[in-house]
Order: structure tokens, then sequence, then C-alpha cells
């Protein structure tokens, strides 16, 4: 006979309610850890996506995401016919704000080179642009889908094809352009700038920047060679994919990282001070049952057996109906919310080890409790 | 009815709490022999030591000085003999409490069942056994309810059906008629006599229930912690 399955068939309602509050609690526990997981993953995924073994970006900066970047469009050529190098593509970035449906949409515009690296990778509907001009690949997150058109700067683009996972640290969701789009929409955007520099006489008015260019090795080529090679050139720097990734993280969500994981932090303590909590007054409720138990010759190990079956119950159940929730919320969410089966496999740790050690302190306390007090009125 | 052997034996048995000032001195120098088949009522006024004395029967209080055996076996002398002295009791001691202490989550049959589990019975066994006690007492029809839902009298009985499932020798009762009407009273009483006789097992009833005195085979009269004769 398990009597720790009577007890809470017993009082069910109030067991039921109780792990579904834990589980609740696990949610945001589970929710918090999706969000600090999509915040560098989302980080990440802009640096990731062109695939690229180093980025060509402007001397003394750490561009193009930590730091702006400017360098001549043209560089492409000259790092194309770097020894080693066997792709290279040029790419620009920039937040543009426009209206879609009524409202407000905020896209992170990338300007690659058809055929070149740095475009849209893994369409999910849809086609790749096919089209030197007006057609754009988005993220899904944008809410856009294959056939709208949108107005960025003087013009219109149809959306062509969807990708997904595609977005700036900021959590903006990318929209994949042709270069020479691109480099129209900086000029339209900016057209002070672009007065300013006619005023000047400049000659040419216009001289086509790009943020950087991106360049993939051929197999076997060193890379450390070539970043030495490109900086050089004094007004080139260049950085490797695992130095961009690293400075990403650094520089750029760090904090965000930190806040969250500090949150992260604090959220876990208190779900364990209240799963400890639970436990230990479930059991102190049970004193005067566990004296008559012990007094009709039940051993320690039943007792034990009952508390501590218990609040692993409890913390199973807490887990389970966290993590179900979860799944079902999950995309729900304006950002990314990346769960790995193996932070989910650590928190079921966590929460073992709290209830395991909350039932130790309920079960210190039966094993003090006098079987004489079940007699006592 | 002849008697057997003795099932409790205490000699000389004391037992104060606390020292100095709030030094209460609740049995001092208690003899009292039981031997199977009798059927023994504790009397004596409130503080007089009752519970005190039964508690030690019951090995669920140390006494202060004494020995104590039961049912041949010396059990305390200076110090516990047994270190298992919940095993003890699940094979030799039955108690029926006053407030019958069930197990709200446990069925009626659960409660008794409960016992004879712990004691290793084969789950066969055990839920004939369980059905034969509750017949025998009359509450095999409320079997399937939970103690919340039982009369005063019934849950009693289940109590009364729990404290003997594992056939203990010894059976402790403090005041088990307290919460019962004269008649049944005396029913559970008639009742306990004859488990007595036919589980050859000692009773020890701790009782101010006049009422129910001629179903004893002796009283034993406590006050201010010794036995005293009348
Ligand atoms: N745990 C304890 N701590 C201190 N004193 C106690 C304790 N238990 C009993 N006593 C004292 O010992 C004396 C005997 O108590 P006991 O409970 O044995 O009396 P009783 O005869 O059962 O009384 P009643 O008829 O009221 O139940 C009383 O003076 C009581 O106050
Ligand atoms: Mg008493």
């Amino acid at each position: 006979m398990n009597i720790a399955l009577k007890d809470i068939r017993h009082g069910l309602f109030r067991f039921v309610l109780t792990c579904f509050g834990l589980g609740l609690l696990m949610t945001v526990v589970l929710a918090m850890i999706g969000i600090y997981n999509g915040l560098v993953a989302d980080a990440l995924a802009i640096v990731k996506l062109p695939k690229a073994d180093l980025w060509v970006v402007e001397a003394r900066t750490k561009g193009p995401f930590a730091e702006a970047s400017k360098i001549p469009a043209s560089t492409r050529d000259a790092v194309l016919r770097m020894p080693g190098v066997s792709e290279a593509g040029a790419i620009t970035f920039q937040t543009i704000e426009t209206a879609h449906a009524g409202r407000s949409l905020r896209l992170y515009v990338i300007g690659f080179e058809r055929g070149r690296p740095g475009g849209p990778d893994r369409i999910v509907a849809g086609r790749t642009i096919g089209a030197s001009h007006f057609e754009l690949v988005a993220d899904r997150k944008s809410g856009l889908q294959v056939g709208d058109v949108v107005r960025l700067g003087r013009n219109r683009f149809s959306v062509v094809g969807l990708v997904e996972d595609a977005m700036n640290s900021g959590g903006d969701p990318a929209a994949f352009v042709t270069l020479a789009d691109a480099l129209e929409l900086q000029t339209t955007l900016d057209p002070a700038a672009a007065r300013i520099q006619a005023a000047r006489g400049s000659e040419p008015a216009y001289k086509p920047t790009v943020a950087a260019i991106i360049a993939r090795v051929a197999p076997g080529a060193d890379i450390g060679l070539l970043t030495a090679t490109v900086r050089q050139w004094k007004h080139l720097g260049a950085l490797t994919q695992a130095e961009q990734e690293s400075l990403l993280l650094v520089s750029v969500v760090d904090r965000a990282r930190r806040q969250i994981g500090l949150f992260l932090g604090i959220l876990l303590t208190v779900s364990a001070v209240v799963i400890a909590l639970i436990i230990y007054t479930m059991t102190m409720e049970k004193l005067k049952q566990i004296a008559t138990l012990k007094l009709i010759g039940a051993p320690d190990r039943t007792i034990i057996g009952l508390i501590v079956q218990q609040a692993l119950i409890l913390g199973a159940s807490g887990w389970g109906i966290g993590l179900v929730l979860i799944l079902l919320v999950k995309d729900a969410f304006p950002r990314r919310v990346v769960l790995e089966p193996f932070n989910v496999m650590v928190l079921a740790g966590i929460i073992a080890a709290v209830c395991l050690l909350a039932s130790g302190l309920g079960v210190r306390a039966a094993l003090k409790v006098d079987p004489a007090t079940a007699l006592g009125s | 009815m002849p008697l057997g052997d003795i099932l409790v034996d205490v000699q000389s048995i004391a037992k104060h709490f606390g020292e100095g000032e709030t030094r209460v001195d609740a049995l001092r120098s208690v003899d009292l022999q039981v031997r199977a088949g009798e059927v023994v009522a504790l009397l004596g006024p409130s503080g007089s030591g009752k519970t005190t004395l039964l508690n030690i029967i019951g090995c669920i209080l140390e006494p202060s000085a004494g020995k104590v055996a039961l049912d041949g076996e010396l059990v305390f002398d200076k110090g516990w003999l047994r270190t298992d002295l919940r095993r003890l009791r699940l094979d030799k001691i039955g108690f029926i409490f006053q407030s019958h202490n069930l197990l709200p989550f446990l069925t009626a049959e659960e409660n008794v069942a409960v016992v004879l589990d712990l004691a290793g019975w084969q789950p066969e066994d055990n839920a004939n056994r369980v059905h034969e006690l509750l017949d025998y007492l009359e509450v095999g029809h409320r079997a399937k309810v939970k103690p919340a839902l039982l009369s005063g009298g019934e849950a009693q009985r289940v109590a009364i059906a729990r404290a003997l499932a594992n056939r203990p020798r010894i059976i402790l009762a403090d005041e088990p008629t307290a919460a019962l009407d004269s008649v049944r009273a005396q029913l559970v009483m008639d009742l306990l006599r004859k488990l007595a006789v036919e589980q050859e097992a000692c009773i020890i009833t701790v009782t101010h229930d006049e009422k129910i005195f001629d179903r004893f085979d002796r009283l034993v009269n406590l006050r201010d912690g010794r036995l005293v004769n009348g």
C-alpha cells in the first residue's frame, strides 16, 4: 500500500492546485531560460547567417555590429583577389522603420550581392531574391507574408520569400534586399549627407560605402595570415568569424545577458525557497499522522518514503506542467524563446535536488516527533 | 478461567517529568502483572499517572527507573534493551486511543490493512484478516469509507480492529469508551473481553466509566503515582 499516493489522493484538489501553482512558477523559470538562450541565439544569428570566415571592416573599428563601419564597396574586389579567398561579398546593415498594414514595422535591412555570401539562407516560404531590384526576403517574425508589398524609402518592395531566425541583437527582424537597393536606401534616407557631399563638390558626388566585406576562404587557407594582410591596408581592419561572434557576445549583448542571467538566478532561488516551503509545510501538517504511524509501528523507512515521494511527485508535476505550458506559449513571444533539452534537464535536476533537500528538513522534523503526541488530545 | 502466561510485568516503575522546582513525580514505584486472558481496568483521579503507566507499558515513554518485561521478554532495565521499539509495538502491542486517531487519508479497511502491511503480511492474508475483523466488529459495510464519514462508534470499532489486526497479545486502551454511549461502551467492552479470551491476550484499559466496571476481571487503582487497594 502506497500511503504517499493515498494521502495525495485524499487531498487531491489541493495537491493539484499546488502542483499547478508550482508549474506556473516553473513556466516563468523556463521562459526566462528560453529568453536568455534566445537573446544569445538571436545576437549570433545575424553573424552566423552569412557563414563567413573573415569580416573585412573599417580600420580600428569593431564593426559592423559592435561599432559602425564604413568601407568602399569596391574593397570587395581587392579582398577577392587575395590568395586563399574563395568568395567575397559586400554587405550593408541598417535599421529602417516603416509602416505596414496600419502598424509600424521595424526591419533590420541587410543589403547583399546576389550570388555572393551574405544572402538569405534556408527560405521557408516563397523563393529567394530573383530580380536585381525591389524584391525582399523577410524574417517570419516581421509578420510579412509572401506577396505583401512594403514601402522602404522611396520604393515599394514586394516580399518574395520568408526566412526564420534572422534578426539583430535588438530583436528587429531581418529583411534582405539587393545591395543596389540597400545603397539607394542609404542615400535616400540620408539626404542631408548626400547634399553636403554635393555642395562640397566631391567627385564623384556619391561613392557607395558598405558596412563590411565578408569572405569565405578556400579549404586549408591560413586565416591568420589573411587577417594580417588585410590589416596592412591602412583603412581596413579584419575580424575572423570567431572574433566577430565573441565580440558580439561581449560588447553587444553582454549586459542584457547578465541582466537576464541575474534575474534568472533570483528566480531560481525564489523557486527553490517556494518549493522548500511547500514541502516543509506539507510535512508539518502531517506530523500528527506521522506520530500515529510511528505508534502503530511504522519504521522510519515508511515515513521517509511518504515525505520524499510526495516531494518528488510535487516537483515532477510542477516541472512537467511548466514544460507543457512553456511549449504551448513559447511561439507567442515576440522574440525567440530557445529551450535546449539540456536546460530542461538541468532544471529537472535542480528541482529534484531542491525537493530532496526540502524533504530532508521535513524528514528531520518527522523523525523527531514523539509517537506519544498521537495520543495527546 | 485458568490464568495464562504473564504478558505484562512491570517492577518498581517510577517516572518523573522535569527537575528541581518543576519536577512532577507521575509514577512512584509501581508493580503490576497482567496475564493472558485478563481484562484490567486502570482507575484513578486525573493526574494520578494512568496514561503515563500505559505509555510506559506501550514502550512510547521511557521510565525513570524500574523494569518492564513484555510477553516474557525484558525490554527495559535502566535503558531500552531493544532498539526497534516500533517493531516490538507492531508485533506485540495494540493501541486503542480515546480520540481514535485513524489516518484520515485511508479508508476504514486501509487503516487496518496498513498495520498488516507494515508487519509484512501477504496481500491476500491481509485482505482476509481485515474483512474478518471488520465484519466481526460489525463495520464491514463501512470498509470503503474514510474516517471523516464514520460515526464515533464506527470509527472506534475500526480503531479496535486496527489495534487487533496483527494479533498482538497486549492491548492497551486509554478511555476507549469515552466517546460512546453506555450501551455501545458495554458492547465494546464485551467485545474486548471476548477477544482477550480468544486470542490469549491481555487488555489494560484506562477508564473513568463506572458503567463498565463490572466488565473487568480486576480494577487497579492509582493515586498520586502509586497503586492502592480497593
Ligand atoms: N510530558 C509531560 N511533561 C510533564 N508532566 C507530565 C507529562 N505527562 C504527564 N505529566 C504529569 O504527570 C502526571 C500524571 O499524568 P497522567 O497523564 O499520567 O495522568 P492521568 O492519570 O492520565 O490523568 P487524566 O485522567 O487526566 O488523563 C500529571 O501531573 C501530569 O501533569
Ligand atoms: Mg490520561
